[in-house]
Order: structure tokens, then C-alpha cells, then sequence
């Protein structure tokens, strides 16, 4: 059974009776393949016409669409011999940030990957991808295991936020977070990050100051929540359909303004629909990305990240 | 007072508090209630001297507190694009840097300077809470970077006060990239083996507190400071309990290693000047009251507190 957003309403109707006349064409030999056909064609030319118009409040639903592919997702389908590491060597093991060694495409890397979980049980397990300071200082671990080793790293950013709680605070969330940016920003060794659903905020930025940011064509990256900027900013979490368009938090409007390098395409009606393909198309993009610093310095590749962010801004 | 804020509209509440301004000489002490006399706030540099609570304090005065003599040289900032994502809410994000601007006769929410703290040679940049709470976007960021740049070249510690609500949510993402930015420019900072000493003051929260705030080589907070990465009302409403007294308060995080040291702000230079003397082989001394020339040798050998002792 297909979970439908709201806007995808016309789209459902239409799927739904082709679904219907599939079920009364296996009863009688009513012949129904014509009617089929043309219900097809019709759902398909809906679906462009949504999807080729996301708002960027629509955007934000389709990048936190329970089917959507998450972190595990793609490490299953991308990374060979995936060995998950776990535990910060402090205090514990937060799964809401999943890390590991693995084999991508020939060549040796560590995993980040944010990961909200997909069922009741997975999401609490994973703190629907809400790190604590654990999170965040296992992936610090791993980034200097990954320089000492000369492994690239890769990043599967998909978090509403780092996780406010008493305990988080009282561990160090801000801490930590800045440490694994700071860690990120280090590195001797490629880093690439790939931001799959939401890229929220500080939470984010923890694992994504790397040489390359990529996006999923539907996927958003902000500061903070839209529902956030719209309960500080106009007092009123229902403007979130404001805030979204305001702060402009799609990955066509962040590749205008140089935040991020490249936009993955998302097969027809959003990475949900085909995860096989839409992951195999980010693929090709990290093995890309990350091709462009074989055979380069530990200097070099430290360099070119810090120019480009502090380039970010400097030219609009 | 606080119902009339609530219910009366802008216009007519600019109107009743410009009204109250000039009357504004007993200030009330946000801990205790009390009734206290401005100058004898200002004399005491706004601690309030029975109850001990650190008020808020304008940058500028920030920086005369902390240099020798209230003496310091302001450095320029980079200019940055205004308004780059056209932001509106309910009012537009150019009339609010507008109204901060006259509020507080500043450019933004971060201002840098460079002088001398018990004759060592320092680079400080201090964040304004009154403009638009002390929040991070890319004037305060290119503000921090400049000052981290400036301190590299010239050779001197860097000391950061931090006071902010964190991220400036009018420029977005671009406030977001403040984070790895200033982080950026810290490391070099630290590759250069200069001291980096962030102040934490009242309040320092979010994405402020998530980046340069807390990769200082030393925190020293203020006491009685709110510093914390969720605000406490947020963290309130997702538990859905009272939090406990004293939390994300600096003698809370000093509790839980998160700062090396709570100090009073009457302390504050003579402790950055020792750690800065201790941390460096050669800390940079300067005479910048005197400017008659002096034995390099000596100058350049002499702990910052005996070259400070000598001065007087």
C-alpha cells in the first residue's frame, strides 16, 4: 500500500482505480487493458505536472516522506563489506547516527549516515535521526580513524535537528556538534556528503562540512524547521508554508546560492517511488565527486574545503 | 508593565517607552527586584553589587571594561551582501537591520577590536545582544573571521564574548554556513599556535554555541550565564516538564565540563591576561599608553604581569 502526500491527491485517485480495474480484470475476462493504459498515461502526466512545481513546503513533506530511502537504504545498496562500528568510547552508542568502515565502488570508506528508522520500533531505536552528543562524537571518532587509514568519508545527512533534551544538554550537545565539525573540516581525506531527506540544521552541519555537499532533487537543508521559523518569526507554526518559501531551503534554490555543488535527480514523483534508481543515481554522483581528490595531497584536500567555505556568501 | 507590552500596539508602545527613558536611572536587578542606581551599576561595571547578577552590557562598554584603561582600536569588518535571500516575516528583514542599526549605533551584531590587557597584546571581538539578539549571520561571521585573521597575523590571542540566541534566521541557510566558516578560520588560528579563548556570557545559545563558542582552547563563562544548544523553553516543551533550577546555567556547565572556569567580569582581565601569558612562550607586549620607545629584549622577555607591574 502507497502512503500519498496531500498534494498528491489527484495522483492517488487515478492509481486507484487502475488498481481497481487490475482486481475486476482478474475476476472476469472484462477487457479493461485500454482503460488501464489510458489511467496510466493520466497518472503519470499528474504526477509530472506536481513534481515539475514542488513548493518548497511541498519539498519539505516529499524529503520526510516515510517511504522515502533512508541511510541504511543507501549503505545497503552502496556499500560492500559495510562494517558498522558503534560507540563514542565516552559514554555510549546513539544510533540515530549509524557509522561504519565499507567498500564503495573499489575504493575504502567510512559511513555517516543519519537514519530515522521505518517502522514504530526502528524509529524509536534510531531516535527518528535526532543525534545526542554520542552521535556526534562517534562520528568524530570515525573521521580520525578514516584520516589515520586514508579513507574517504561519506555523509548521509537526514535529520530534523540534533536532539534537544536534558540529557543532551548536559553532555555537551552544542559541544559536540562543533567538534564534529571542526572534525569534518580537518580531514586529510576526501569527504563528500549527501544530504537524502532533511539537512536540519546544526545537526546537519555537523557531518557536512566537506569538500562536496550533494542533494537529492526533493530533498531540504536550513537553518532550522520550517515550522521552527515560523513559530519564532511570525508566532504561528502554521506559516510554515511561509517560512519554507522564505528561507529558501530547496536544492535548486541552495545550488543558486553556492551552498551546495550538485543536485541528484530523483526518479518521476520522488526518490520514494524507485529507491533502486534514485540511490544508484546518487551513487554515480559520490563516485564522482569524490574521483575529483584521488591522487591528492592531505594539504590540498584540506585546502580546497576550507576556500570553498569561506567563499559561501562572498559573491552573491 | 507587562500586559501594556502585551496588548498595546508598536506605534503607541515606542511612544510610552520613550516616555520612560529618561527616568531610567533606577534599574531594577533582574534577580532580585532590586532597586539600584545606574551609576552605581556603571561604576560596578553592571554587576549588580548586592546580588551579584551580571547584566547585559553593550559591546562597546564590553570592550572598555576589558582593555587597559578602556583603551582599544577598533578594526574594520568586511562589508557583506544585505538581504540576500529577500527576506520577509512579518515585517521585512531590511527594516529590522534598520531599527538595530539606530538602536544600537552599530553595523551588526559583532564588533572587533585590538589593544592591550594587562600589556599583552590581544585581538577580541564581542557580540551585542541588543542587536537583534546577538545573532549569527554573515556580518557577524566575516566580523569573527577577521578578528581570527587579524589575531593570526598580528600574533596575539583571540578572546570571544559570546552573546547570542544563535543563527539569524532572516538569512537562512547562509547564517547556517557561518558555522563552518568561523570553524574554518578558528583552525588556522590553532595551526598557528595562538591562543583562542572563548568568554561565554548571558546568553549563548544555539548554533552559536554549537560552533566557535565551544571550541575555544579555554571557556570561562560569567556567572549565573544561559548557555546551552536548544533554548530551555524548546527543550521544555518536547519533555513536557519543569527543568531543573540552575540548568544550562554557567555554574551547570562548569558542573559538567563543559567550561574551565566561572569568573566575574571585575576578574576577567587579569585572568585572560595570565592564561595568555602561561599558554604562550612569548606573548606579544604592548605599550600602548606610552609610546616611547623601549629595550626589545626585555619587553619581548617579560611575563605579561611583570611587564604590567613595571607600567604601573
Amino acid at each position: 500500500m502507497r502512503s500519498y502526500l496531500e498534494f498528491e491527491k489527484p495522483i492517488a485517485d487515478l492509481e486507484g482505480k487502475v488498481q481497481e480495474l487490475r482486481t475486476m480484470s482478474g475476476d472476469d475476462a472484462v477487457d479493461v487493458d485500454e482503460e488501464i493504459a489510458r489511467l496510466e498515461t493520466k497518472a503519470n502526466q499528474a504526477l509530472k505536472d506536481i513534481y515539475s512545481k514542488l513548493t518548497p513546503w511541498q519539498k519539505t513533506l516529499v524529503a520526510r516522506h516515510p517511504d522515502r530511502p533512508h541511510a541504511a537504504d543507501y549503505i545497503d545498496q552502496l556499500i560492500e563489506d559495510f562494517t558498522p562500528l558503534a560507540g563514542d568510547r565516552k559514554f555510549g552508542e546513539d544510533s540515530a547516527i549509524v557509522t561504519g568502515i565499507g567498500r564503495f565502488r573499489g575504493q575504502r570508506v567510512a559511513v555517516i549516515g543519519q537514519e530515522k528508522g521505518h517502522d514504530t520500533q526502528s524509529r524509536l531505536k534510531h531516535n527518528f535521526g535526532m543525534a545526542r552528543p554520542e552521535g556526534y562524537r562517534k562520528a568524530v571518532r570515525i573521521m580520525e580513524m578514516a584520516d589515520r587509514f586514508g579513507l574517504a568519508v561519506i555523509s548521509f545527512v537526514d535529520t530534523a535537528g540534533a536532539y534537544p533534551g536534558i540529557g543532551a544538554e548536559e553532555r555537551g550537545q552544542a559541544e559536540a556538534i562543533a567538534r564534529s565539525t571542526e572534525a569534518c573540516l580537518k580531514l586529510g581525506v576526501a569527504n563528500a556528503a549527501l544530504i537524502i531527506g532533511e539537512g536540519g540544521s546544526g545537526g546537519a552541519i555537523a557531518i557536512a562540512s566537506t569538500n562536496r555537499v550533494i542533494m537529492m532533487e526533493h530533498s531540504i537543508y536550513s537553518v532550522i524547521s520550517p515550522e521552527g521559523a515560523a513559530s519564532i518569526l511570525w508566532r504561528d507554526s502554521a506559516r510554515a508554508q511561509d517560512a519554507a518559501t522564505n528561507m529558501k531551503i530547496t536544492a535548486q534554490d541552495l545550488i543558486k546560492l553556492g551552498i551546495i555543488d550538485e543536485i541528484v535527480e530523483e526518479p518521476l514523483g520522488g526518490a520514494h517511488r524507485d529507491p533502486g534508481t534514485a540511490i544508484a543515481k546518487a551513487g554515480e554522483a559520490l563516485e564522482r565527486v569524490l574521483g575529483e581528490f584521488h591522487g591528492q595531497s592531505a594539504d590540498a584536500i584540506r585546502q580546497q574545503r576550507h576556500e570553498k567555505f569561506l567563499a559561501i556568501g562572498r559573491n552573491l | 508593565m507587562n500586559w501594556i507590552n502585551n496588548v498595546v500596539r508598536p506605534k503607541i508602545q515606542s511612544f510610552l517607552q520613550k516616555r520612560d527613558t529618561p527616568e531610567n536611572l533606577w534599574i531594577k536587578c533582574p534577580e532580585t527586584g532590586e532597586m539600584v542606581f545606574h551609576r552605581d551599576l556603571e561604576q560596578n561595571q553592571w554587576v549588580v553589587p548586592s546580588s551579584g547578577c551580571h547584566m547585559r552590557i553593550s559591546s562597546r562598554k564590553r570592550l572598555e571594561f576589558f582593555f587597559d584603561d578602556g583603551a582599544f582600536e577598533m578594526l574594520e569588518t568586511p562589508e557583506v551582501t544585505v538581504d540576500p535571500l529577500k527576506f520577509r516575516d512579518e515585517r521585512r528583514y531590511t527594516d529590522r537591520l534598520k531599527d538595530a542599526k539606530v538602536k544600537t549605533g552599530l553595523d551588526d551584531a559583532v564588533i572587533v577590536a585590538s589593544g592591550a590587557v594587562k600589556g599583552t597584546k590581544i585581538t577580541a571581538a564581542v557580540q551585542d545582544f541588543a542587536f537583534i539578539g546577538g545573532s549569527l549571520g554573515m556580518a557577524a561571521g566575516e566580523a569573527i573571521i577577521a578578528g581570527l585573521d587579524h589575531a593570526r597575523k598580528a600574533g596575539t590571542p583571540f578572546v570571544l564574548f559570546a552573546a547570542s540566541g544563535g543563527a539569524r534566521m532572516q538569512e537562512g541557510i547562509l547564517s547556517l554556513m557561518q558555522m563552518p566558516r568561523t570553524t574554518a578560520a578558528i583552525r588556522l588560528l590553532k595551526e598557528a599556535g595562538l591562543p583562542y579563548i572563548v568568554v561565554l556570557t548571558n546568553p549563548t545559545t544555539g548554533g552559536v554555541t554549537a560552533s566557535y563558542a565551544m571550541l575555544g582552547d579555554i571557556h570561562i563563562a560569567e556567572p549565573g550565564a544561559l548557555i546551552g544548544f536548544a533554548g530551555p523553553r524548546v527543550i521544555e516543551q518536547i519533555i513536557r516538564e519543569k527543568l531543573p533550577e540552575g540548568f544550562q546555567r554557567s555554574e551547570y556547565l562548569l558542573e559538567h565540563g563543559m567550561v574551565d572556569m566561572v569568573v566575574h567580569r571585575h576578574e576577567l582581565p587579569e585572568t585572560v591576561a595570565r592564561i595568555c601569558s602561561l599558554l604562550m612562550s612569548e606573548p606579544v607586549i604592548t605599550k600602548v599608553l606610552e609610546p616611547e620607545p623601549q629595550d626589545a629584549e626585555t619587553t619581548d622577555n617579560a611575563p605579561a604581569g611583570e611587564k604590567a607591574a613595571e607600567e604601573a
